[in-house]
Protein backbone atom coordinates (compact mmCIF):
# COMPACT_ATOMS: atom_id res chain seq x y z
CA UNK A 1 0.00 0.00 0.00
CA UNK A 2 2.39 2.61 -1.08
CA UNK A 3 2.27 4.76 -4.42
CA UNK A 4 4.28 4.17 -7.10
CA UNK A 5 6.90 7.21 -7.74
CA UNK A 6 5.76 10.26 -9.03
CA UNK A 7 7.25 13.69 -10.16
CA UNK A 8 5.57 16.48 -8.36
CA UNK A 9 4.45 20.46 -9.02
CA UNK A 10 3.31 23.21 -6.85
CA UNK A 11 2.07 26.03 -8.91
CA UNK A 12 0.37 28.86 -7.39
CA UNK A 13 -1.75 30.49 -9.88
CA UNK A 14 -4.03 28.66 -12.54
CA UNK A 15 -2.42 29.76 -15.06
CA UNK A 16 0.86 27.97 -14.23
CA UNK A 17 -1.32 24.75 -13.11
CA UNK A 18 -2.78 24.96 -17.09
CA UNK A 19 0.75 25.77 -18.52
CA UNK A 20 1.50 22.19 -16.45
CA UNK A 21 -1.16 20.29 -17.25
CA UNK A 22 -0.76 21.42 -20.97
CA UNK A 23 2.90 20.38 -21.07
CA UNK A 24 2.09 17.11 -19.23
CA UNK A 25 -1.25 16.03 -20.71
CA UNK A 26 -1.95 12.54 -20.03
CA UNK A 27 0.49 11.86 -17.55
CA UNK A 28 0.08 14.26 -14.96
CA UNK A 29 -2.95 14.32 -12.45
CA UNK A 30 -4.21 16.89 -10.24
CA UNK A 31 -3.86 16.65 -6.36
CA UNK A 32 -6.48 18.57 -4.09
CA UNK A 33 -7.67 17.55 -1.33
CA UNK A 34 -6.33 13.75 -1.90
CA UNK A 35 -9.00 12.20 -0.10
CA UNK A 36 -9.85 10.64 -3.11
CA UNK A 37 -6.64 10.16 -5.43
CA UNK A 38 -4.31 9.44 -2.60
CA UNK A 39 -6.07 6.20 -1.37
CA UNK A 40 -6.21 5.31 -5.48
CA UNK A 41 -2.82 5.94 -5.52
CA UNK A 42 -1.84 4.01 -2.26
CA UNK A 43 -3.79 0.93 -3.99
CA UNK A 44 -2.05 1.28 -7.26
CA UNK A 45 -5.62 1.92 -9.01
CA UNK A 46 -4.29 5.04 -10.25
CA UNK A 47 0.17 5.39 -11.14
CA UNK A 48 0.36 9.16 -12.35
CA UNK A 49 3.72 10.24 -13.87
CA UNK A 50 3.29 13.36 -12.33
CA UNK A 51 0.90 15.38 -9.23
CA UNK A 52 -0.04 18.44 -10.01
CA UNK A 53 -0.78 20.01 -6.79
CA UNK A 54 -3.45 23.17 -6.83
CA UNK A 55 -3.30 23.22 -2.83
CA UNK A 56 -0.89 26.44 -3.38
CA UNK A 57 -3.37 28.14 -5.60
CA UNK A 58 -4.82 30.84 -3.44
CA UNK A 59 -7.63 32.32 -5.95
CA UNK A 60 -9.22 28.84 -6.20
CA UNK A 61 -10.07 28.89 -2.25
CA UNK A 62 -12.14 32.04 -2.87
CA UNK A 63 -15.37 31.92 -1.44
CA UNK A 64 -18.26 34.89 -2.36
CA UNK A 65 -21.81 35.58 -2.62
CA UNK A 66 -22.07 38.00 -5.28
CA UNK A 67 -24.75 37.90 -7.73
CA UNK A 68 -24.79 34.48 -6.70
CA UNK A 69 -22.95 31.86 -4.77
CA UNK A 70 -19.06 31.42 -5.66
CA UNK A 71 -17.22 28.42 -4.07
CA UNK A 72 -13.67 27.90 -5.56
CA UNK A 73 -12.88 24.51 -6.41
CA UNK A 74 -10.04 24.60 -3.98
CA UNK A 75 -12.14 25.45 -0.94
CA UNK A 76 -11.98 22.68 2.06
CA UNK A 77 -15.32 21.02 2.25
CA UNK A 78 -15.28 21.84 5.76
CA UNK A 79 -14.55 25.79 5.12
CA UNK A 80 -17.93 26.00 2.93
CA UNK A 81 -19.32 23.77 5.38
CA UNK A 82 -18.83 26.13 8.25
CA UNK A 83 -19.07 29.10 6.06
CA UNK A 84 -21.85 31.72 7.10
CA UNK A 85 -22.47 32.66 3.46
CA UNK A 86 -23.19 29.20 2.46
CA UNK A 87 -25.50 28.38 5.26
CA UNK A 88 -27.24 31.70 4.83
CA UNK A 89 -27.58 31.77 1.08
CA UNK A 90 -27.46 28.13 -0.07
CA UNK A 91 -28.29 26.32 3.20
CA UNK A 92 -29.11 23.13 1.31
CA UNK A 93 -25.25 22.49 0.58
CA UNK A 94 -24.50 22.53 4.03
CA UNK A 95 -27.48 19.95 4.39
CA UNK A 96 -25.04 17.94 1.96
CA UNK A 97 -22.18 18.60 3.42
CA UNK A 98 -22.70 17.53 6.54
CA UNK A 99 -22.95 13.65 5.04
CA UNK A 100 -19.52 14.13 2.81
CA UNK A 101 -17.23 11.72 4.54
CA UNK A 102 -15.86 12.81 8.33
CA UNK A 103 -14.49 15.62 10.02
CA UNK A 104 -10.68 14.69 9.12
CA UNK A 105 -12.28 13.59 5.51
CA UNK A 106 -13.82 17.40 5.07
CA UNK A 107 -10.56 19.12 6.57
CA UNK A 108 -8.47 18.56 3.79
CA UNK A 109 -10.94 17.31 1.04
CA UNK A 110 -12.15 20.14 -1.13
CA UNK A 111 -15.52 21.28 -3.13
CA UNK A 112 -14.36 21.05 -6.16
CA UNK A 113 -12.18 17.92 -6.03
CA UNK A 114 -15.68 15.94 -5.22
CA UNK A 115 -17.06 17.72 -7.89
CA UNK A 116 -14.48 16.25 -10.46
CA UNK A 117 -14.05 13.30 -8.91
CA UNK A 118 -17.65 12.50 -9.94
CA UNK A 119 -18.59 9.57 -7.82
CA UNK A 120 -22.18 8.82 -8.08
CA UNK A 121 -22.95 8.46 -4.87
CA UNK A 122 -21.28 11.75 -3.79
CA UNK A 123 -23.27 14.56 -2.26
CA UNK A 124 -21.75 17.41 -3.56
CA UNK A 125 -22.74 16.38 -7.82
CA UNK A 126 -26.39 15.59 -6.44
CA UNK A 127 -27.33 19.04 -5.14
CA UNK A 128 -24.92 21.06 -7.68
CA UNK A 129 -27.66 19.47 -9.87
CA UNK A 130 -30.57 19.82 -7.88
CA UNK A 131 -29.36 23.59 -7.27
CA UNK A 132 -28.89 23.90 -11.31
CA UNK A 133 -25.86 25.09 -10.91
CA UNK A 134 -23.03 26.00 -13.23
CA UNK A 135 -19.43 24.39 -13.03
CA UNK A 136 -16.16 26.89 -14.11
CA UNK A 137 -13.90 25.54 -16.64
CA UNK A 138 -10.31 26.42 -17.11
CA UNK A 139 -7.67 25.67 -19.72
CA UNK A 140 -5.17 27.07 -22.02
CA UNK A 141 -7.76 28.72 -24.11
CA UNK A 142 -9.13 30.39 -21.27
CA UNK A 143 -12.71 29.35 -19.08
CA UNK A 144 -15.67 28.10 -20.41
CA UNK A 145 -19.12 27.23 -18.00
CA UNK A 146 -20.65 24.26 -18.36
CA UNK A 147 -24.04 23.27 -16.39
CA UNK A 148 -24.17 20.23 -13.73
CA UNK A 149 -26.50 18.33 -16.42
CA UNK A 150 -24.08 18.49 -19.09
CA UNK A 151 -21.26 17.99 -16.55
CA UNK A 152 -21.58 14.69 -15.17
CA UNK A 153 -20.91 12.41 -17.76
CA UNK A 154 -20.20 8.91 -16.01
CA UNK A 155 -18.42 7.19 -13.21
CA UNK A 156 -15.48 9.53 -12.08
CA UNK A 157 -16.39 10.94 -16.13
CA UNK A 158 -16.86 14.53 -16.29
CA UNK A 159 -16.78 17.40 -18.98
CA UNK A 160 -12.84 18.98 -17.49
CA UNK A 161 -10.51 17.89 -20.51
CA UNK A 162 -6.99 15.86 -19.40
CA UNK A 163 -5.66 19.64 -20.05
CA UNK A 164 -8.45 21.95 -18.07
CA UNK A 165 -8.77 22.56 -14.23
CA UNK A 166 -11.88 22.90 -12.44
CA UNK A 167 -11.78 26.30 -11.26
CA UNK A 168 -14.98 26.98 -9.02
CA UNK A 169 -18.86 26.30 -9.24
CA UNK A 170 -21.75 29.05 -9.26
CA UNK A 171 -25.22 28.87 -7.42
CA UNK A 172 -27.70 31.29 -8.17
CA UNK A 173 -28.55 33.08 -4.61
CA UNK A 174 -32.12 31.21 -4.43
CA UNK A 175 -35.19 33.80 -4.03
CA UNK A 176 -37.81 34.10 -0.88
CA UNK A 177 -40.16 31.65 -2.79
CA UNK A 178 -37.26 28.95 -2.67
CA UNK A 179 -37.60 25.20 -1.15
CA UNK A 180 -34.68 22.59 -0.64
CA UNK A 181 -33.70 19.63 1.44
CA UNK A 182 -31.06 17.13 0.79
CA UNK A 183 -31.81 13.16 2.60
CA UNK A 184 -29.80 9.90 2.33
CA UNK A 185 -29.30 6.54 3.76
CA UNK A 186 -26.55 4.90 4.20
CA UNK A 187 -24.95 1.90 5.98
CA UNK A 188 -22.92 3.87 8.70
CA UNK A 189 -22.50 7.56 9.76
CA UNK A 190 -20.20 9.23 6.91
CA UNK A 191 -19.95 6.63 4.02
CA UNK A 192 -21.07 7.05 1.04
CA UNK A 193 -24.61 7.27 0.57
CA UNK A 194 -26.69 4.14 -0.33
CA UNK A 195 -28.79 6.67 -2.17
CA UNK A 196 -29.12 10.23 -1.87
CA UNK A 197 -32.00 12.99 -3.12
CA UNK A 198 -31.73 16.45 -3.43
CA UNK A 199 -34.74 18.59 -4.22
CA UNK A 200 -35.25 22.04 -4.65
CA UNK A 201 -38.36 24.19 -6.08
CA UNK A 202 -40.36 27.42 -5.36
CA UNK A 203 -43.65 27.23 -4.01
CA UNK A 204 -46.07 29.93 -5.25
CA UNK A 205 -49.94 30.37 -3.84
CA UNK A 206 -49.08 26.28 -2.47
CA UNK A 207 -47.77 25.31 -6.02
CA UNK A 208 -44.53 24.02 -6.61
CA UNK A 209 -43.04 25.74 -9.76
CA UNK A 210 -39.33 25.20 -11.12
CA UNK A 211 -38.62 21.71 -9.31
CA UNK A 212 -35.54 19.97 -9.86
CA UNK A 213 -35.50 16.48 -8.16
CA UNK A 214 -31.50 14.88 -8.41
CA UNK A 215 -31.18 11.42 -7.11
CA UNK A 216 -27.16 9.71 -6.60
CA UNK A 217 -26.64 6.27 -6.33
CA UNK A 218 -28.62 4.96 -8.43
CA UNK A 219 -27.15 5.13 -12.17
CA UNK A 220 -23.58 6.04 -13.62
CA UNK A 221 -24.02 9.50 -12.64
CA UNK A 222 -26.25 11.74 -10.45
CA UNK A 223 -29.67 12.08 -12.27
CA UNK A 224 -33.00 14.06 -12.68
CA UNK A 225 -36.50 12.72 -12.06
CA UNK A 226 -37.92 14.39 -14.98
CA UNK A 227 -41.45 12.87 -14.80
CA UNK A 228 -41.73 13.51 -11.20
CA UNK A 229 -40.69 16.83 -11.50
CA UNK A 230 -43.00 17.18 -14.33
CA UNK A 231 -45.97 15.47 -12.43
CA UNK A 232 -45.31 17.99 -9.45
CA UNK A 233 -44.81 20.86 -11.78
CA UNK A 234 -48.17 23.46 -10.46
CA UNK A 235 -48.82 20.74 -7.78
CA UNK A 236 -49.32 21.20 -3.73
CA UNK A 237 -46.48 19.55 -1.86
CA UNK A 238 -47.50 19.92 1.14
CA UNK A 239 -50.13 17.00 0.21
CA UNK A 240 -48.93 13.64 1.06
CA UNK A 241 -50.76 12.32 -1.89
CA UNK A 242 -48.92 14.43 -4.15
CA UNK A 243 -45.44 13.56 -2.50
CA UNK A 244 -46.33 9.73 -2.40
CA UNK A 245 -47.30 9.80 -6.10
CA UNK A 246 -43.93 12.26 -6.51
CA UNK A 247 -41.54 9.25 -5.07
CA UNK A 248 -43.18 6.64 -7.08
CA UNK A 249 -42.69 7.83 -10.66
CA UNK A 250 -39.10 9.07 -9.92
CA UNK A 251 -38.10 5.49 -8.70
CA UNK A 252 -40.03 4.19 -11.54
CA UNK A 253 -37.70 4.77 -14.14
CA UNK A 254 -34.78 3.91 -12.50
CA UNK A 255 -32.53 0.50 -12.50
CA UNK A 256 -29.63 1.19 -10.02
CA UNK A 257 -26.99 -1.90 -9.80
CA UNK A 258 -26.43 -4.09 -7.09
CA UNK A 259 -23.12 -3.58 -5.05
CA UNK A 260 -21.92 -4.92 -1.90
CA UNK A 261 -23.46 -2.56 -0.36
CA UNK A 262 -27.26 -2.66 -1.70
CA UNK A 263 -29.32 -4.72 -3.96
CA UNK A 264 -30.90 -2.73 -7.08
CA UNK A 265 -34.27 -3.66 -6.07
CA UNK A 266 -33.64 -2.33 -2.66
CA UNK A 267 -32.08 1.14 -3.83
CA UNK A 268 -34.83 1.65 -6.22
CA UNK A 269 -37.24 1.58 -3.33
CA UNK A 270 -35.30 4.05 -1.02
CA UNK A 271 -35.51 6.42 -3.97
CA UNK A 272 -39.14 6.70 -3.34
CA UNK A 273 -39.09 7.37 0.01
CA UNK A 274 -35.85 9.73 0.32
CA UNK A 275 -37.68 11.66 -2.78
CA UNK A 276 -40.91 11.76 -0.73
CA UNK A 277 -38.96 12.50 2.59
CA UNK A 278 -36.87 15.06 0.63
CA UNK A 279 -39.98 17.42 -0.44
CA UNK A 280 -41.48 17.24 2.83
CA UNK A 281 -38.46 18.41 4.19
CA UNK A 282 -38.07 21.11 1.56
CA UNK A 283 -42.10 23.00 2.59
CA UNK A 284 -42.77 21.36 5.77
CA UNK A 285 -39.16 22.15 7.57
CA UNK A 286 -37.36 19.15 8.95
CA UNK B 1 14.85 19.37 -9.71
CA UNK B 2 14.24 20.25 -12.79
CA UNK B 3 12.53 23.17 -14.61
CA UNK B 4 9.60 22.53 -17.30
CA UNK B 5 9.95 25.64 -19.13
CA UNK B 6 11.13 29.41 -17.47
CA UNK B 7 8.01 30.24 -15.98
CA UNK B 8 6.72 27.65 -14.57
CA UNK B 9 7.70 25.94 -10.62
CA UNK B 10 10.12 23.27 -10.40
CA UNK B 11 9.34 20.15 -10.79
CA UNK B 12 10.42 17.56 -8.07
CA UNK B 13 11.70 14.27 -9.03
CA UNK B 14 14.06 12.91 -5.98
CA UNK B 15 14.20 13.07 -2.44
CA UNK B 16 14.17 16.75 -1.26
CA UNK B 17 14.76 17.90 2.05
CA UNK B 18 11.55 18.24 4.01
CA UNK B 19 11.61 21.09 6.93
CA UNK B 20 8.16 21.05 9.62
CA UNK B 21 7.48 21.74 13.13
CA UNK B 22 6.35 19.14 15.02
CA UNK B 23 5.34 19.32 18.68
CA UNK B 24 6.29 22.96 18.87
CA UNK B 25 10.41 22.04 17.68
CA UNK B 26 11.61 21.99 14.15
CA UNK B 27 12.27 18.81 12.48
CA UNK B 28 13.76 18.21 8.58
CA UNK B 29 13.66 15.35 7.26
CA UNK B 30 14.63 13.37 3.87
CA UNK B 31 11.47 12.66 1.16
CA UNK B 32 11.09 11.75 -1.71
CA UNK B 33 7.41 12.98 -3.48
CA UNK B 34 5.78 9.79 -3.46
CA UNK B 35 6.60 9.59 0.82
CA UNK B 36 3.48 9.97 3.13
CA UNK B 37 3.39 12.14 5.14
CA UNK B 38 2.87 9.23 7.76
CA UNK B 39 6.33 7.23 6.40
CA UNK B 40 8.08 9.93 7.13
CA UNK B 41 6.59 10.69 11.06
CA UNK B 42 7.85 7.08 11.52
CA UNK B 43 10.21 6.50 9.11
CA UNK B 44 12.35 9.69 8.59
CA UNK B 45 11.60 10.95 12.21
CA UNK B 46 11.25 7.88 14.54
CA UNK B 47 7.85 8.94 15.73
CA UNK B 48 5.97 5.58 15.68
CA UNK B 49 2.92 6.93 17.79
CA UNK B 50 1.23 7.86 14.63
CA UNK B 51 0.09 4.26 13.73
CA UNK B 52 -1.37 2.90 10.22
CA UNK B 53 -3.67 1.09 9.94
CA UNK B 54 -5.41 1.00 6.63
CA UNK B 55 -3.34 2.90 4.43
CA UNK B 56 -6.51 4.25 2.66
CA UNK B 57 -8.29 6.77 4.64
CA UNK B 58 -10.86 4.51 5.92
CA UNK B 59 -9.77 4.20 9.53
CA UNK B 60 -8.37 7.37 11.26
CA UNK B 61 -5.41 5.39 13.03
CA UNK B 62 -2.80 7.71 11.64
CA UNK B 63 -4.76 10.60 12.31
CA UNK B 64 -2.47 13.87 13.14
CA UNK B 65 -3.16 17.45 13.64
CA UNK B 66 -1.87 20.02 11.07
CA UNK B 67 -2.79 23.71 12.04
CA UNK B 68 -4.73 22.30 14.39
CA UNK B 69 -7.20 19.85 12.40
CA UNK B 70 -7.58 16.09 12.16
CA UNK B 71 -5.79 14.97 9.30
CA UNK B 72 -5.15 11.56 7.97
CA UNK B 73 -1.57 11.44 7.45
CA UNK B 74 -1.78 8.51 5.30
CA UNK B 75 -3.93 10.71 2.87
CA UNK B 76 -0.78 13.36 2.25
CA UNK B 77 2.40 13.47 1.37
CA UNK B 78 5.62 14.65 3.09
CA UNK B 79 6.37 17.11 0.12
CA UNK B 80 2.67 18.79 1.58
CA UNK B 81 3.51 19.47 4.45
CA UNK B 82 6.79 21.06 3.55
CA UNK B 83 6.57 24.38 6.80
CA UNK B 84 3.21 22.84 8.14
CA UNK B 85 2.67 22.87 12.04
CA UNK B 86 2.09 19.35 12.92
CA UNK B 87 0.99 17.60 16.26
CA UNK B 88 1.35 14.04 16.71
CA UNK B 89 0.24 11.82 19.93
CA UNK B 90 4.21 12.15 21.46
CA UNK B 91 3.55 15.92 21.84
CA UNK B 92 0.72 15.76 24.04
CA UNK B 93 2.31 15.01 27.60
CA UNK B 94 3.24 17.61 29.28
CA UNK B 95 6.87 16.76 31.00
CA UNK B 96 5.84 13.38 31.46
CA UNK B 97 2.21 14.25 32.44
CA UNK B 98 -0.14 12.80 30.66
CA UNK B 99 -2.72 15.33 28.46
CA UNK B 100 -6.05 15.44 30.04
CA UNK B 101 -7.59 13.41 27.26
CA UNK B 102 -5.14 10.78 27.68
CA UNK B 103 -5.69 10.89 31.30
CA UNK B 104 -9.92 10.86 30.31
CA UNK B 105 -8.75 7.98 28.01
CA UNK B 106 -7.12 5.60 31.06
CA UNK B 107 -9.86 6.46 33.53
CA UNK B 108 -12.82 5.21 31.33
CA UNK B 109 -11.43 2.61 29.76
CA UNK B 110 -10.97 4.59 26.27
CA UNK B 111 -9.02 2.04 24.84
CA UNK B 112 -8.04 -1.93 24.77
CA UNK B 113 -4.98 -2.82 22.38
CA UNK B 114 -4.22 1.03 21.86
CA UNK B 115 -3.96 1.03 17.86
CA UNK B 116 -6.67 3.43 17.38
CA UNK B 117 -5.77 5.61 20.51
CA UNK B 118 -3.10 7.86 19.09
CA UNK B 119 -5.90 8.51 16.28
CA UNK B 120 -9.01 8.59 18.93
CA UNK B 121 -7.08 11.26 21.25
CA UNK B 122 -5.75 13.34 19.12
CA UNK B 123 -9.19 13.84 17.17
CA UNK B 124 -10.89 14.54 20.57
CA UNK B 125 -8.76 17.13 21.51
CA UNK B 126 -9.12 18.41 17.80
CA UNK B 127 -12.95 18.49 18.96
CA UNK B 128 -12.68 19.52 22.33
CA UNK B 129 -10.26 22.83 21.10
CA UNK B 130 -13.17 23.35 18.81
CA UNK B 131 -16.11 22.72 20.98
CA UNK B 132 -15.38 22.24 24.76
CA UNK B 133 -18.76 20.68 25.85
CA UNK B 134 -20.02 18.54 23.05
CA UNK B 135 -23.29 16.39 22.71
CA UNK B 136 -23.16 13.09 23.11
CA UNK B 137 -24.38 12.81 19.24
CA UNK B 138 -21.86 15.23 18.50
CA UNK B 139 -18.93 13.17 19.67
CA UNK B 140 -20.30 10.37 17.67
CA UNK B 141 -20.02 12.09 14.83
CA UNK B 142 -16.53 13.94 15.24
CA UNK B 143 -15.46 10.46 16.10
CA UNK B 144 -17.29 8.72 13.36
CA UNK B 145 -14.22 8.42 10.83
CA UNK B 146 -11.87 6.98 13.44
CA UNK B 147 -12.19 3.04 13.88
CA UNK B 148 -12.16 1.21 17.31
CA UNK B 149 -11.88 -2.63 16.64
CA UNK B 150 -12.09 -3.43 20.79
CA UNK B 151 -13.89 -1.11 22.70
CA UNK B 152 -17.43 -1.01 20.91
CA UNK B 153 -16.93 2.74 21.35
CA UNK B 154 -18.94 3.34 24.71
CA UNK B 155 -15.10 3.63 27.15
CA UNK B 156 -14.27 6.65 23.94
CA UNK B 157 -17.42 8.32 24.27
CA UNK B 158 -17.35 8.41 28.06
CA UNK B 159 -13.50 9.52 28.09
CA UNK B 160 -14.37 12.15 25.88
CA UNK B 161 -17.34 13.36 27.96
CA UNK B 162 -14.81 12.87 30.92
CA UNK B 163 -11.94 14.97 29.27
CA UNK B 164 -14.58 17.54 28.65
CA UNK B 165 -15.45 17.81 32.09
CA UNK B 166 -11.92 17.83 33.44
CA UNK B 167 -11.68 20.88 30.94
CA UNK B 168 -14.67 22.91 33.08
CA UNK B 169 -12.88 21.69 36.04
CA UNK B 170 -16.01 20.09 36.99
CA UNK B 171 -15.34 16.27 38.44
CA UNK B 172 -17.78 14.47 35.94
CA UNK B 173 -20.15 12.50 38.78
CA UNK B 174 -21.45 15.79 39.76
CA UNK B 175 -23.27 18.01 36.50
CA UNK B 176 -22.47 20.90 35.69
CA UNK B 177 -25.53 22.33 36.58
CA UNK B 178 -24.90 21.73 39.97
CA UNK B 179 -21.76 23.87 40.38
CA UNK B 180 -22.02 27.18 41.37
CA UNK B 181 -20.80 29.77 39.49
CA UNK B 182 -18.44 32.32 40.86
C1 LIG C 1 -13.08 7.48 4.43
C2 LIG C 1 -13.61 8.38 3.35
C3 LIG C 1 -14.97 8.64 3.31
C4 LIG C 1 -15.49 9.47 2.30
N1 LIG C 1 -16.84 9.68 2.28
C5 LIG C 1 -17.36 10.44 1.31
C6 LIG C 1 -18.76 10.67 1.24
O1 LIG C 1 -19.54 10.18 2.07
N2 LIG C 1 -19.24 11.44 0.23
C7 LIG C 1 -18.41 12.00 -0.69
O2 LIG C 1 -18.89 12.70 -1.58
N3 LIG C 1 -17.08 11.83 -0.64
C8 LIG C 1 -16.54 11.06 0.33
N4 LIG C 1 -15.18 10.87 0.35
C9 LIG C 1 -14.35 11.48 -0.71
C10 LIG C 1 -14.01 12.92 -0.38
O3 LIG C 1 -15.16 13.74 -0.38
C11 LIG C 1 -12.98 13.51 -1.36
O4 LIG C 1 -12.49 14.64 -0.71
C12 LIG C 1 -13.51 13.93 -2.71
O5 LIG C 1 -14.14 12.87 -3.38
C13 LIG C 1 -12.37 14.37 -3.63
O6 LIG C 1 -11.95 15.64 -3.29
P1 LIG C 1 -10.42 15.96 -3.04
O7 LIG C 1 -10.31 17.42 -2.91
O8 LIG C 1 -9.96 15.15 -1.89
O9 LIG C 1 -9.78 15.52 -4.42
P2 LIG C 1 -8.58 14.57 -4.84
O10 LIG C 1 -8.67 13.28 -4.14
O11 LIG C 1 -7.32 15.33 -4.73
O12 LIG C 1 -8.93 14.39 -6.38
C14 LIG C 1 -9.98 13.55 -6.83
C15 LIG C 1 -9.99 13.52 -8.36
O13 LIG C 1 -10.44 14.76 -8.90
C16 LIG C 1 -9.43 15.38 -9.67
N5 LIG C 1 -9.49 16.81 -9.33
C17 LIG C 1 -9.51 17.33 -8.07
N6 LIG C 1 -9.65 18.66 -8.12
C18 LIG C 1 -9.71 19.01 -9.43
C19 LIG C 1 -9.87 20.25 -10.12
N7 LIG C 1 -9.99 21.39 -9.45
N8 LIG C 1 -9.89 20.24 -11.47
C20 LIG C 1 -9.79 19.05 -12.15
N9 LIG C 1 -9.65 17.86 -11.55
C21 LIG C 1 -9.60 17.83 -10.21
C22 LIG C 1 -8.14 14.70 -9.30
O14 LIG C 1 -7.22 14.72 -10.37
C23 LIG C 1 -8.62 13.30 -8.98
O15 LIG C 1 -8.78 12.55 -10.16
C24 LIG C 1 -14.63 10.06 1.35
C25 LIG C 1 -13.25 9.81 1.40
C26 LIG C 1 -12.74 8.96 2.38
C27 LIG C 1 -11.27 8.70 2.41
S1 LIG D 1 -4.11 4.45 8.06
FE1 LIG D 1 -4.74 6.41 7.48
S2 LIG D 1 -6.87 6.29 7.66
FE2 LIG D 1 -6.27 4.22 8.03
S1 LIG E 1 -8.35 -0.11 21.28
FE1 LIG E 1 -7.92 -1.71 19.87
S2 LIG E 1 -8.58 -0.76 18.02
FE2 LIG E 1 -9.28 0.65 19.46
Amino acid sequence: MKPASFKYACPTSVQEAVGLLQHFGDDAKVLAGGQSLVPMMNGRLAQPDVLIDINQIAELRVLEVNGGLRIGAGVRQRTALESPDVQRVVPVIAEALRHVGHVGIRARGTVGGSIAHADPAAELPTIMLALDATMTVTGAGGQRTVPAEEFFRGVFTTAVEYDELLTGVHVAVPGPASRSAFVEVSRRRGDFALVGAAVSLELIDGAARRVRIALSGVADRPVLAHRAQEFLEGRDPHDPVVREEAGRLAAADLDPASDIHAPGSYRKKVSAVLVKRALSNAVNGE
Amino acid sequence: MSTVSENLQPVVEDEITIEVTINGSPRSGRAEPRLLLADFLRQQLGLTGTHLGCEHGVCGACTVLIDGEPVRSCLMFAIQARGADITTVEGLDDDGELHPVQQAFHAKHGLQCGFCTPGMVLTCKALLDHNPTPSEPEIRDFLSGNICRCTGYVGIVESVKEAAAAGRGVSPAAPASTTTER
